[in-house]
């Protein structure tokens, strides 16, 4: 993992000065909330429905188990005991007090974290695949790209104030699981005919009020361009980006007014002056950086109580079979931890499981953690012997629930229950879909599918690329909820289609039951799963299951 | 056209816990809805605004909310963005619901 350097330290430390002192003169009255605001902006800290919200970045998603530790000190010490995983590998606390948060912030250093570039319109928090460095199907681990820009976006001048918020992803495999045809820019690492490692460069994708899929700007730019080329990106979008709407301020709708061959063209006659003015010391910078993501150093070890346990034990099989993905060496597994306990509240961690986790990383996973955008916590380097005292562990803290990637693995924003900017609630929503299907013992039945629930248009759980998204609005004064079908978060992304109109609150489970039942009814058979029904047979099916009652109104 | 006046109350949050917070009669603030000025008409509601926003900076982001009486005659929220804030969120007993217990 890579570790600050003293630059690194001295310039955290020295930013959490300078807002320690703005925080003094708002207090003292110095400073008024209109020049307050964008400075605590800067820091991470918003002013939601019921209190302070602090916004910690994770980058890449990636924390070492005395980062986790911190975390939960903090959750305990200033905040009500638990952090919220948000849909961008950050974490947020949601009840923190003013004076506290200076502290807060020095607590975070200590352990090489931050919440600068959590908000405002600047580059965010550069995110990347949560099985980085693991996976089997990984070209190149993303994360010394992601620090990469990291170092090059934080405070950089020029993009401080740009038209709007700017969100980066980062991908080293194949399978895209971090979303990078929905950021402003996504970045897919492949290799071209000589070999050569590089980048798939994607722009303008993004979800919100006006969902877009990213389009290919470069189909390869070679590793060491990178830099350049990122900020050619940025330099024609801070000039054509729109500033009179902040609706229509996002790439995407540069990309999409200009068109993406305009900008294809300023960026690459950017990308010229561009690569000259580097000259090169990116490159030194990392390589520094990705000697820090070195392979850890791997164990051989016999798998005979794995084997004895899996065959034993059932929920242990299940859980085996569910959280567990293929590592790129045979004698481990990627473990993702559930932070979707039936009934619990999506992405919340207690800071007693915090610290279990951090404590099962230390001890049998070297020391590695990541926290993916679906909300859930990753061991990536889980040796398969391990498997049965990391389970044993993971049961006693109320952490080994068996359903990633299934109906109750649901995203969900913090919605109306917390967030200022919320239409209607997201959270007691995705509890009840998940107690429901819990109840009925369909789940693994129903096998793959994703749920992703937004409690406003600015879409912040994703609902657009759920195979089954909901958007919660307020429709004259009452909680009311669109669903959307057949959205993809993946390489093979795609935005989902609206079913038709909105559901009220108590109506919303039973509505996404009678969707279920109905794939459950047309499946091809049981390995056909969601997202290919629905591609096979289209929306209609869904839609007589959704409406009954236009049905036989038409009949 | 103008939109009709409906009745509100006057809300903010404090500068220091971030609690949601309500003017009420004396001109003080306080932690509950009900306790809470009921503005009746627009000319009381922008006045107890304006007077507001000249008192002190410890106070942050103030604005009218939608309100109406209940059955005992005090205010209460007639949305249900209100009804949060002034409860608490519902998937923890935090908040207000907790505190003003």
């Amino acid at each position: 993992m890579y570790s600050y350097t003293e630059f690194d330290k001295e310039f955290i430390n020295e930013r959490n000065k300078q807002f320690r002192a703005q925080v003094e003169r708002r207090i003292d009255g110095s400073l008024t909330e209109d020049e307050f605001k964008p400075l605590r902006l800067m820091n991470g800290l918003y002013l939601q429905l019921h209190a302070y919200m602090l916004r910690v970045a994770i980058p890449y998603g990636t924390l070492n188990g005395g980062q986790m530790r911190q975390l939960a000190l903090i959750a305990e010490k200033f905040d009500k005991g638990y952090g919220h995983f948000t849909t961008r590998q950050n974490i947020q606390f949601n009840w923190p007090k003013l004076r506290d948060v200076p502290d807060i912030l020095d607590a975070l250093a200590e352990v090489e974290m931050h919440a600068i570039q959590t908000s405002g319109n600047c580059v965010r928090n550069v995110t990347a695949d949560h099985f980085a460095g693991a996976a089997s199907d990984e070209i190149e681990d993303p994360r010394p790209t992601a620090e990469l820009l990291r170092q090059w976006s934080t405070d950089h001048p020029e993009f401080a104030f740009l038209g709007r918020k700017f969100k980066i992803a980062v991908t080293g495999s194949e399978t895209d699981r971090a979303v990078t045809k929905a950021h402003d820019i996504g970045l897919r690492m492949v290799r071209n005919g000589d070999g050569d490692a590089g980048y798939e460069v994607i722009v303008g994708g993004g979800l919100g009020r006006t969902p877009m899929i990213g389009k290919v700007l470069r189909e390869f730019l070679l590793v060491e361009d990178l830099l350049p080329y990122v900020e050619s990106v940025l330099q024609v979008y801070n000039r054509l980006g729109r500033r009179d709407n902040k609706y229509k301020a996002r790439i995407k709708i540069t990309v999409h007014e200009n068109g993406i061959e305009t900008i294809r063209e300023l960026v690459e006659k950017r990308f010229v002056a561009q690569r000259a003015a580097f000259g090169g010391n990116d490159q030194k910078l990392f390589a520094q950086i990705k000697e820090a993501f070195a392979t850890p150093a791997y164990l051989t070890a016999p798998l005979d109580g794995f084997v004895e346990l899996q065959n034993k034990d059932a929920s242990f099989r299940s859980f085996v079979d569910t959280n567990l993905s293929e590592h790129k060496n045979p004698e481990y597994s990627i473990m993702t931890i559930s932070i979707k306990a039936h009934g619990q509240t999506p992405g919340d961690a207690t800071a007693d499981q915090l610290r279990v986790m951090a404590g099962i990383a230390e001890d049998f996973a070297h020391n590695e953690l990541r926290i993916s955008h679906e909300q859930n916590v990753i061991l990536p380097h889980v040796h398969k012997s391990n498997l049965p005292e990391i389970y044993a562990r993971l049961r006693e803290a109320g952490l080994a629930t068996a359903n990633i990637g299934l109906i109750s693995d649901i995203i969900a924003c913090p919605g109306m229950d917390y967030c200022a900017l919320a239409t209607a609630r997201s959270i007691p929503v995705a509890q009840q879909i998940a107690t429901r299907f819990d109840e009925l013992k369909l789940e693994h039945d129903i096998g793959a599918l994703k749920i992703k629930i937004s409690g406003c248009i600015n879409a912040c759980g994703h609902h657009h690329v759920g195979h089954i998204g909901i958007l919660g609005l307020d429709r004259a004064g009452v909680e009311n909820y669109q669903i959307t079908l057949g959205g993809d978060h993946t390489e093979t992304a795609a935005i989902g289609e609206r079913a038709g109109p909105g559901f009220a609150y108590d109506e919303i489970v039973p509505a996404i039951e009678r969707l279920i039942y109905t794939y459950l009814d047309i499946r091809s058979d049981e390995n056909e799963v969601f997202l290919e029904t629905y591609r096979r047979v289209g929306l209609e099916p869904f839609k007589a299951a959704l409406y009954p009652e236009q049905q036989i109104a038409a009949e | 056209m103008a939109k009709k006046f409906t009745p509100k109350v006057l809300t903010a949050n404090d500068l220091l816990s971030g609690d949601v917070i309500y003017w009420n009669d004396n001109g003080d603030w306080v932690d509950a809805f009900e306790d809470a000025l009921y503005l009746d008409t627009e000319k009381l509601a922008f006045h107890v605004l304006r007077l507001a926003q000249k008192q002190g900076l410890d106070k942050v982001g103030l604005y009218l909310a939608d309100a109406e009486l209940g059955d005992d005659d005090k205010p209460r929220p007639a949305h249900f963005r209100e009804d949060f804030r002034a409860t608490g969120p519902s998937n923890y007993h935090h908040g207000k619901q907790a505190e003003l217990a």
